[in-house]
């Protein structure tokens, strides 16, 4: 006896196996197991091999790996034995998948057996081929089992035509080679042999369109006697299901029928009657039966119409419709969806049904029946339906809530009849489940509400009055927040008033605390929070007097621990403070947002990254590494011969530009633009000699410079956390600072007495605006300040926003740091950099510039570039 | 991934199905599949079939297998198929090949079955019978 062999019997391992009582003692059993069948395995124990693949798979049915033992099942298949074959297939088909490599090994060994004297052996190999073949196995062994299809034996028969299946999913090509052979079998009488030659049949239509023709040609009426006579047949004891004799024969005859009927005039007349029959005749008492039935309405559903028998049909699906069986009520729910293509109509009338079927105890039923309510929707009962599903909304189950609100949200943009109904549905469905809906659904919303200036007071009327009675809903603060904040004056001035509405008082006061109670919310996320400020910022605007109190609130939020929020807060309650002249400009009513953009790059979900301004700009591969500065002609697609170069903060800001790295913002924290990042703090503060820094001691330098050098401005900043692309924020700030202490003292105004430049729009995309605002700087003719404002078309906001530039030789560029590089959505807010240009050749030869743009949107990097040819002359 | 992906599929659908009330229908979507599961005491028969197949006969397929489970081990228990998986196979090898069915009749099924097992019950007393001869030769 084997000394390494466990020893103990199968039954006695899952004896001990189910004695564990914990997981850990079951992964002990299972080691010590497993470890004497590898013992084994590489001792080549004959004895015991049996037992020991019994005993792996039963390990690898628990979920244990079990690989090792793959190489056993081909050793007991190669063995003479029949019981050995017959545990080693069932291994084979147990621990291996189509995609091991190891099956190909096998071949040879099904080879021989599928030629075995004993047709048991032959019927073990058919089964593991058809349950497991490749599609090399397929071809290899196809002329094989094509051979076996004629076998003396029915058992054998069978098999072969149910491995034939696989065979032809795998090889279509061969399909041919089986069509007359599969068509005898349509003339058995042994029933397993049938259903299964009709089997493939079936699947031969389905792949080739040599067999689908064969078959309409030389079948139809004999299938149609077979099923005729079946459905007549007497009482048979040995194929009795609940009364009907072989009732998976009549299914499977009914699928071929199908199969042949379809699209085919002739073909479907001559099953007409059967299938009249058929439908008429069989018992619906029983499940049997009620499949029998369903496969009917099936083939009736998809052959070439006959009015009366599609009445029939639909008769029966409606009969199914009420049945207390809900299996019965869920298939018929599932047909009717393919009714609706034929004979809408008919469906329609069943509307109240399906309706009552939304609100079943059942989710499969509730799925089904939704569905189909979307199908039945029309411009007609759109708003009953939605009403009634708002209604059943309210009292759905949770987890429904999220594909109710969902498909409602669908039906209302698709079908709704007027603005208003939309806005008021969607108004209700948020505040019942407006934490389950999607973000382009609250999104898409407020892009209509923008297109309906008629109906701006009565939204935000509305949005005001709904959140006083519902606070839960997260999406429902949302669209009354930002609303609230565009359009404040509507709301208390009570302007615009339909007929429907009962007029309402709203302070100034009360407006505010709308907003400052959803930023008080301990559940409010941080796009809630962040829309808050921003509407805080624009009320400030709207209700000068109640500046001192939202510069209050927004004061709070400046030590908030959220980046996003912080810089926000700070930068608003600078404007507040010291920029109310800028102020209402910033904030201005939004535009209409461009609908038909929205929807369009909703459908394509995927922002469009290419820019489609002027020209068609050369592409740049993404992420190409050029090494060597040099190679910029590539870049730059200038009339100008000159080989351009760039000059703008720190030498190797090209390298930047041209995708050595794709980090963003010329003050980056790479150890190669970490100089670059010191020249630019120097520029900015005017410090001295500056240590050799590591970003975060620039920072450092900045916070304590800031401190003492300007801490009138910067009152009660606090230290912004050292995030290496964060840099250019902080920096940011304080050159947004300087951006904007500088409207009062440097020319770089614009509001000037000096010639003035008009602005351009630089770039624009459907996603992206750039404007530049021209101002010579008056201490040198050549040199241009261009203040490049960047503005958000998109409802998303935009993050790790970056601006490069890039100029030719004659023309020197130098950028300063971002006012931020979050750009909010919507347009609620822009970003400001400033550029300075020097004309070398100015007065020859005009500016022109290639600009690109890198910021991220919902998780996504986007490239947005561009090349800017439009400068006014004489700049 | 492969082997661990069954444990996967088990786990997720006895999430999904063990948690059905007894009297909702017998079908739930999964995965853009339509899994079909009958319940028979306190085992879970399930049959994972496409968006185009016909539940209803499904449903008389699980209940084809029980029955001729139920002849075969007569009076089938949840112990009969935990200590004879190998021949719950065996069985359903006989019933399905590649997802579809391959004999309507009880009877036919059973005697195939039959006849097998008996090939088995003769190689095994030859085995005996051969290594009883080698250990009395060798003594």
């Amino acid at each position: 006896m084997n000394p390494f062999s466990s020893g103990t019997r199968m039954r006695d391992m899952i004896r001990a196996i189910r004695a564990c009582k914990t997981a850990a003692e079951e992964r002990a059993v299972v080691r010590k197991e497993c470890a004497a069948i590898r013992a084994a395995i590489s001792e080549n124990d004959q004895d015991y091999s049996h037992r020991n693949l019994a005993k792996l798979m039963f390990i690898h049915m628990l979920g244990y790996p079990t690989h090792f033992g793959q190489m056993e099942c081909l050793k007991l298949i190669a063995t003479a034995g029949f019981p050995e074959k017959r545990i080693g297939y069932l291994g084979l088909m147990l621990l291996l998948d189509e995609r091991q490599e190891v099956l190909m090994l096998v071949t040879n060994s099904i080879k021989q057996d599928l030629n075995h004297t004993n047709q048991y052996i032959v019927g073990l190999a058919l089964c593991a081929l058809g349950n497991l073949g490749s599609a090399e196995m397929a071809r290899d062994l196809a002329p094989d089992v094509e051979r076996l299809l004629q076998f003396r034996d029915p058992n054998i028969r069978k098999k072969a035509a149910l491995c034939t299946i696989r065979i032809i999913k795998k090889v279509p090509d061969l399909a041919e080679n089986f069509i007359k052979p599969a068509a005898v079998l349509l003339k058995e009488k042994h029933h397993g042999v049938l259903i299964t030659g009709v089997q493939l049949c079936t699947d031969l239509c389905r792949v080739s369109d040599e067999a689908l023709e064969y078959f309409k040609k030389k079948s139809i009426d004999g299938l149609v006697k077979l099923l005729r006579d079946l459905t007549n047949s007497p009482y048979a004891p040995e194929y009795d299901i609940s009364g009907i004799t072989d009732p998976f024969l009549h299914v499977r005859l009914l699928k071929l029928l199908r199969v042949l009927g379809e699209g085919d005039a002739d073909a479907s007349d001559s099953m007409n009657d059967l299938l009249a029959q058929v439908a008429t005749k069989t018992e619906s008492n029983k499940n049997a039966g009620n499949a029998i039935l369903y496969e009917c309405v099936a083939a009736i559903m998809s052959i070439e119409d006959n009015g009366g028998l599609r009445v029939l049909a639909v008769n029966i699906l409606g009969r199914f419709l009420s049945s207390r069986d809900n299996n019965i009520r869920y298939v018929a729910l599932n047909m009717l969806m393919k009714a609706m293509a034929l004979d809408s109509q008919a469906v329609q009338r069943h509307r109240a049904t399906i309706l009552e079927c939304v609100k079943d105890p059942d989710a499969s039923i509730r799925k089904r029946a939704l569905e189909l309510v979307y199908l039945l929707v029309n411009e007609n009962n759109v708003k009953q339906l939605t009403k009634d599903l708002v209604d059943y909304l309210e009292v759905s189950d949770p987890e429904f809530k999220g594909d109710l609100s969902a498909k409602i949200c669908s039906i209302v943009e698709k079908f709704s009849p007027e603005k208003i109904w939309y806005i008021d549905q969607m108004l209700k469905v948020l505040s019942e489940a407006g934490n389950y809906v999607k973000d382009d659904v609250w999104h898409a919303l407020i892009v209509v509400i923008t297109n309906a200036p008629n109906l701006h007071g009565y939204t935000v009327r509305s949005l005001y009055k709904a959140v006083q009675t519902t606070t839960e809903q997260e999406t429902l603060l949302r669209v009354a927040v930002w609303c609230v904040g565009e359009y404040a004056d509507l709301l208390i001035s009570n302007a615009g008033m339909l007929d429907i509405e009962d007029p309402i008082t709203v302070t100034e006061a009360d407006a505010v605390n709308v907003v400052e109670t959803a930023i008080g919310r301990d559940s409010s996320d941080l796009t809630t929070r962040a829309m808050c400020l921003i509407a805080l910022l624009k009320l400030s605007s709207r209700f000068p007097s109640l500046s001192k109190r939202i510069n209050d609130i927004i004061h709070r939020h400046k030590r908030s621990l959220v980046l996003e929020l912080q810089q926000r807060a700070i930068e608003f309650n600078s404007i507040i403070g010291k920029h109310e002249k800028i102020r209402s400009a910033l904030v201005e009513r939004m535009p209409v947002l461009d609908e038909a953009t929205f929807s369009g790059r909703r459908a394509g979900s995927v922002p469009n990254a290419v820019s489609t301004s002027q020209g068609a700009p050369p592409k740049i591969p993404n992420g190409v590494v050029k090494p060597a500065p040099p190679p910029l002609v590539d870049l730059l697609d200038l009339s100008s011969d000159d080989v351009p170069t760039s000059v703008s903060v720190g030498g190797d800001f090209l390298h930047d530009l041209l995708g050595v790295d794709m980090s963003p913002a010329p003050s980056q924290g790479t150890n190669q633009t970490k100089k670059s990042g010191t020249d630019m703090l120097l520029d900015l503060l005017s410090i001295g000699d500056p240590p050799a820094l590591s970003n975060s001691a620039a920072l450092d330098i900045l916070s304590t410079s800031q401190d003492s050098q300007s801490a009138g401005d910067l009152s009660g900043k606090s230290p912004t956390p050292l995030l290496s692309v964060k840099a250019s924020t902080s920096a940011g700030s304080s050159s947004m600072m300087d951006l904007l202490d500088g409207f009062g003292a440097t020319p770089s105004v614009p509001v000037t007495d000096a010639p003035t430049y008009p602005s351009i729009v630089a770039f624009e995309s459907s996603s992206l605006k750039v404007t530049f605002n021209f101002t010579k700087d008056p201490s040198s003719q050549h040199t241009t300040l261009i203040e490049a404002q960047f503005t958000n078309k998109s409802p998303n906001i935009y993050s790790n926003f970056v601006f490069q530039a890039a100029v030719p030789k004659f023309l020197q560029l130098h950028l300063d740091p971002a006012s931020s590089n979050t750009l909010p959505a919507s347009g609620d807010g822009s970003i400001t950099q400033t550029l300075r240009i020097s004309n070398s050749q100015h007065g020859k030869k005009s500016l022109v510039m290639r600009m690109r743009i890198n910021y991220k949107v919902n998780n996504k990097d986007v490239l947005e570039e561009g090349q800017i040819n439009t400068f006014p002359r004489g700049l | 991934m492969g082997r661990f992906f069954l444990v996967k599929v088990i786990r997720e659908l006895s999430g999904m199905i063990l948690t059905r009330a007894p009297k909702l229908c017998n079908f739930v979507e999964w995965r853009g599949y339509k899994v079909v599961y009958k319940r028979y005491a306190s085992l879970y028969f399930c049959m994972c079939i496409d968006q185009d197949d016909n539940e209803l006969e499904v449903l008389e397929i699980i209940h084809h297998y029980v029955e001729i489970l139920d002849r075969y081990f007569g009076s089938v228990c949840e112990l009969d198929l935990i200590f004879n998986f190998h021949k719950a196979y065996y069985i359903l090898d006989e019933i399905l090949i590649a997802g579809e069915l391959q004999e309507s009749s009880k009877k036919t099924v059973a005697r195939l079955i039959a006849a097998q097992d008996s090939l088995v019950e003769a190689a095994k007393e030859q085995a005996s019978s051969i290594s009883n001869m080698i250990a009395q030769a060798t003594k």
